[in-house]
């Protein structure tokens, strides 16, 4: 009985409050943001450099 | 039993209950824009896009864009990976006692993820699409300031800011290397106005956050050599600093719009300088410093405000210049 209780409790498991679910979503739109800005970045460059985009000088 | 007759038992149930309740994470982002030095970051950003823009080469608006980005993000991860190393002093100091490590928002090991992380992607994305010589210029540049200035220099010498100082000297030629992959006068002409700036100013903080630093055990010029040799050495580096930001036009590198501005701003600097030096006591020696503090982050941007003004008016009517 007592066993059972203990593995309902362990799938409970950490309950967020809501302020940490909101800083959550907030920081996970911040690297989504991120890295849509990096693809876009270097998308644009390889456009912009065409093939020199291969040569880089030292 | 032992343990609790010897007060030991509350660190052993303290340690397990830190075990068994990981610590969440409340950092919103505006904690973690915070740990970027956002006010530092926009000096940085002015100064190397007047670097890049004075540079004699067209370079693609994407490219300008991207090298910038790149600069300022790794100036960031700087700010970042200096606040994880000093939380310790700034907690005691009022002036950083509000960051977002010593107000427990962000712990430390996050901030020296966001701080590495950004730093190995500034790099790399500067490397990567722009070219290498600025890439490793700016993975040197966050080297600097992390691990001479902050973790060597900052508590051991008196000397911190006039050596870590080349860290924030850097930006403009960083980004002139990002513009034409090489090095050249001008950058370091540049490099060497901001070095010269980086003391007044920062002693000039210094001095009227004195009780700050000696809280905090930081060996800052005020509280090794006491406030006059502040006031002398703040004099002496102006005299340098208006000479050097002077230079340029005599030389040639800079036009003449820029030489004259420099001898106005540099005559203000000086006079206030001159102010620090003398005005020793009281209410109007705190005025002074706090003057010359403000003053001196209005000459750095106006200096370079001058360059830009002169580029931007060459490129838009030629004829006139």
């Amino acid at each position: 009985m007592r066993g059972a209780m203990d593995d309902k409790q362990e799938q409970k498991g950490i309950v967020l409050t809501e302020a940490q679910k909101k800083s959550r979503r907030e920081r996970s739109i911040a690297i989504a943001l991120a890295l849509g800005v990096l693809v876009v970045l270097f998308f644009a460059v390889t456009i912009v450099k065409g093939p020199a985009v291969l040569m880089r000088p030292m | 039993m032992i343990l609790k007759e010897q007060g030991l038992v509350v660190s052993v149930v303290d340690h397990h209950a830190m075990e068994l309740t990981p610590r969440i994470s409340e950092a919103d982002v505006a904690d973690y824009v915070a740990l970027l030095k956002p006010r530092v970051m926009s000096l940085v950003v002015f100064t190397a896009l007047v670097g890049l823009l004075i540079a004699p080469v067209h370079v693609h608006p994407v490219l300008t864009f991207t090298s910038i980005l790149c600069i300022a993000v790794g100036a960031g991860a700087s700010g970042a990976l200096n606040m994880w190393y000093e939380s310790d002093i700034d907690a005691l100091m009022s002036r950083t006692a509000n960051r977002p490590i010593p107000r427990g928002r962000v712990t430390p090991p996050e901030a020296l993820t966001f701080g590495m992380t950004l730093a190995f992607f500034s790099v790399m994305t500067l490397g990567i699409l722009v070219n290498w010589v600025a890439g490793a210029l700016l993975a040197f540049t966050i080297f600097f300031y992390v691990v001479i200035y902050t973790m060597a220099l900052k508590r051991w010498t008196a000397q911190n800011i006039v050596i870590g100082g080349a860290a924030g000297a850097l930006p403009p030629v960083v980004a002139w290397a990002a513009a034409t992959g090489s090095l050249s006068v001008e950058p370091l002409l540049l490099f060497l106005i901001i070095f010269f700036w980086t003391p007044p100013h920062f002693w000039a903080l210094a001095l009227f956050r004195c009780e700050d630093y000696a809280r905090a055990g930081v060996p800052m010029l005020p509280v090794t050599a006491g406030p006059d040799a502040t006031r002398l050495q703040i004099l002496l580096y102006t005299i340098v600093l208006v000479a050097v930001a002077f230079a340029p036009w005599p030389l040639g590198y800079f036009d003449a719009v820029y030489g004259i501005a420099s001898l106005v701003l540099g005559g203000g600097m000086l006079m206030l300088a001159a102010n620090v030096y003398r005005r020793r006591e009281g209410r109007e020696a705190s005025r002074a410093t706090r003057r010359l503090f403000a003053f001196s982050i209005f000459y750095l941007f106006a200096l370079f405000a001058t360059l830009l003004i002169e580029v931007v008016v060459r490129a838009a009517a030629p004829s006139i210049w």
